[in-house]
C-alpha cells in the first residue's frame, strides 16, 4: 500500500484527516488540528472557548497530550458531525476492527443463551467476558404475578441497561416505554450461528446489500445481534441454511461474487 | 503466509527471512503463526474471557502465558520463557480496561532452529493485534548472538547460539524503541550489550514496517 509506505516504520505521528480510511496500529498517535486561539495553559473562559464541536473519541481510540492514541488495529473512521457547520475539530473518530470477542456495550442489541434461573433474575451468556443478567420484569407486561415464560436454554433478544468494565452487565427486553418493540424470547425453532463482529456490524449498517439481496430469495426471519450471534428461520429447514450458508460466506466474498451465488440460487 | 523477507537485503540487517499468518485458528479470540527461518511458533489468544477463582483481580486483567514445547510436557526453561513473555505483554497491554478478566496466551512451539524466545514474542505480538485487545504500543523480538571474535549475529540458528560466547533476547517497543525486555546467556562486556542493543533497535524497524504491511494487507480485503 502506498500510504502505508509513507509512515515511519515503528509508530506513526500523523494528522487525524489524513488517516481517515487508512489502517492504524496500536502506538500511532493522530494529531488534532491546533484550535485558533487554543492555549492549553490558559482556562477555558467566555462564549469563544467553547468548540462548537465536540470531539468524540471511540473504539480502539484514547486521548493523550499529542492528541489521539490508537489502541487498536483497524481503518480509522470518522463521522462529521451532526449539525454541520464545518466544524474540522468536531465528530467521532473511530477504528473498525476485526475481532471475535464481545464486550457489553451499553444500548447494543444481543442475542442472548439463559444458562440459569436464580430468583428473580436469570442468568444469560452473550459471549462477553462475564454473564448479564436479566430480571423477569424486564419483559412487556411482566408483573410479580405475571411472569414470563423462560426456560434454561432459551435465547433472549435484548438490550444493555448496564454494560461498563467495573459492574455485572444487565440486560432488558423493554424499551424505555415498556413496549418489547421486538426484543423479548426468540421461538422455539430456527437456528442459531456466530459470525465476527465486523460482519455483523456490516449487516446491520443501514441500507445493507446482503439483506437487501438476500430478502428478494423467499421470505425469513432474522435476528441480529451485536455480539456476533445470528438467528434465521424460513419456512424450511433447507432454506434456513441456505441463509445460513451465505451470510457465513459474504465475509470472504467480494460483492460481484455474492451476486453471482444468489443469482444461481434464485435460477433454482 | 506473508513474507516479510524480500525487505531485508535491502535494509542491511541479516535477520533469517519471516512470515506470518494471522486468525488461522477457528476457536481462538486471536491467532498467528510466526516464522522466522526454521522456527515457527504458533499463538493462540483467548481473551477478555471469564476468570476463575484466585487469579482475578479487581484493577486489571489477569495475563495468563503458557508455552507449550514441541515434545513433552513444559519444564523449568519453559516456566522461564513465560514469565519473560508475560512480563513484556504486560508492559503493553491496557489491562485497566478489562478488570476481572483473564487473557490467556497459548504458545505451541511448532519447530525451534534458535532464536525461539524472539520468535515467541512476535508470535504473541501478532496474536495480541489479532485479538484486537487494546494496547498501548507493538513489541517486537530480536535475538543477538556474540561469537567468539566479538561479531554480532542477529536471529541465529541452533548451532550459531551454541558456538556463541553470549546470546542476547530484546524485547523492543513500537513507540520509542525502548527495551521491554532482556535477557542473556552467557557473558559479554557493557560495551558490547550497547552494540547489541543497536543492533537489534536497527532490525526492530524492519518487524514493525512488515507489521504494518501485514495489517494492511489484511484490512485492504474489506
Amino acid at each position: 500500500m502506498a500510504e502505508g509506505g509513507k509512515m515511519a516504520a515503528g509508530s506513526g505521528k500523523m494528522a487525524a484527516e489524513a488517516a481517515v480510511g487508512q489502517v492504524v496500529l496500536p502506538g500511532d498517535v493522530l494529531l488534532l488540528p491546533a484550535r485558533p486561539g487554543h492555549d492549553a495553559e490558559q482556562l477555558p473562559l467566555g462564549s469563544e472557548a467553547a468548540p462548537r464541536g465536540r470531539l468524540l473519541c471511540g473504539p480502539g481510540l484514547r486521548r493523550c497530550a499529542a492528541g489521539l492514541l490508537v489502541t487498536k488495529c483497524g481503518l480509522l473512521r470518522h463521522r462529521q458531525p451532526g449539525g454541520g457547520g464545518g466544524a474540522a475539530a468536531g465528530g467521532a473518530y473511530w477504528v473498525d476492527s476485526q475481532q471475535k470477542r464481545y464486550v457489553p456495550v451499553k444500548g447494543d442489541q444481543v442475542i442472548g443463551i439463559v444458562t440459569a434461573r436464580a430468583g428473580d433474575v436469570f442468568r444469560l451468556d452473550v459471549g462477553g467476558s462475564e454473564q448479564a443478567s436479566l430480571s423477569y420484569l424486564a419483559f412487556e407486561g411482566a408483573t410479580k404475578r405475571n411472569r414470563p415464560n423462560v426456560q434454561v436454554g432459551d435465547l433472549i433478544y435484548g438490550q444493555f441497561l448496564v454494560a461498563n468494565k467495573d459492574m455485572e452487565p444487565e440486560m432488558v427486553c423493554i424499551d424505555s416505554s415498556g413496549k418489547a418493540s421486538g426484543m423479548g424470547v426468540i421461538g422455539q425453532d430456527g437456528f442459531l450461528f456466530k459470525v465476527s463482529l465486523g460482519l455483523i456490524r456490516k449487516l446491520l449498517a443501514p441500507k445493507c446489500e446482503i439483506i437487501q439481496e438476500l430478502s428478494q430469495l423467499y421470505p425469513f426471519e432474522l435476528v441480529l445481534g451485536m455480539n456476533g450471534r445470528i438467528w434465521v428461520k424460513a419456512k424450511t429447514v433447507q432454506q434456513t441454511l441456505i441463509i445460513v450458508n451465505i451470510l457465513e460466506a459474504c465475509e470472504y466474498m467480494t460483492s460481484e461474487q455474492r451476486k453471482q451465488a444468489l443469482a444461481k440460487l434464485s435460477g433454482n | 503466509m506473508e513474507p516479510g523477507g524480500a525487505a531485508m537485503a535491502a535494509a542491511g540487517c541479516c535477520l533469517r527471512p519471516f512470515s506470518c499468518e494471522r486468525g488461522l485458528l477457528s476457536r481462538p479470540d486471536g491467532s498467528a503463526a510466526f516464522v522466522q527461518g526454521d522456527t515457527s511458533v504458533l499463538a493462540g489468544l483467548y481473551g477478555p474471557a471469564e476468570v476463575r477463582g484466585s487469579k482475578e483481580s479487581p484493577e486489571r486483567a489477569t495475563l495468563e502465558v503458557l508455552l507449550r514445547p514441541k515434545v513433552g510436557l513444559p519444564g523449568v526453561g519453559e516456566r522461564s520463557r513465560e514469565q519473560l513473555l508475560r512480563q513484556t505483554c504486560e508492559a503493553v497491554v491496557l489491562g485497566a480496561l478489562h478488570p476481572r478478566t483473564a487473557i490467556t496466551l497459548v504458545l505451541q512451539v511448532l519447530s525451534d532452529a534458535g532464536s525461539l524466545l524472539s520468535c515467541c514474542l512476535n508470535a504473541a505480538c501478532m496474536g495480541l493485534l489479532d485479538a484486537g485487545l487494546p494496547l498501548s504500543a507493538l513489541f517486537c523480538g530480536v535475538t543477538c548472538a556474540l561469537d567468539a571474535q566479538g561479531a554480532i549475529v542477529l536471529d541465529p540458528t541452533t548451532r550459531q547460539e551454541q558456538e556463541a560466547r553470549a546470546v542476547l533476547t530484546f524485547a523492543i517497543d513500537s513507540t520509542e524503541k525502548k527495551v521491554l525486555m532482556a535477557t542473556t546467556r552467557g557473558s559479554c562486556s557493557v560495551e558490547e550489550m550497547q552494540q547489541c542493543l543497536v543492533a537489534a533497535q536497527r532490525a526492530a524497524d524492519t518487524i514493525f514496517q512488515f507489521y504494518r504491511d501485514s495489517a494492511c494487507r489484511r484490512y485492504s480485503k474489506s
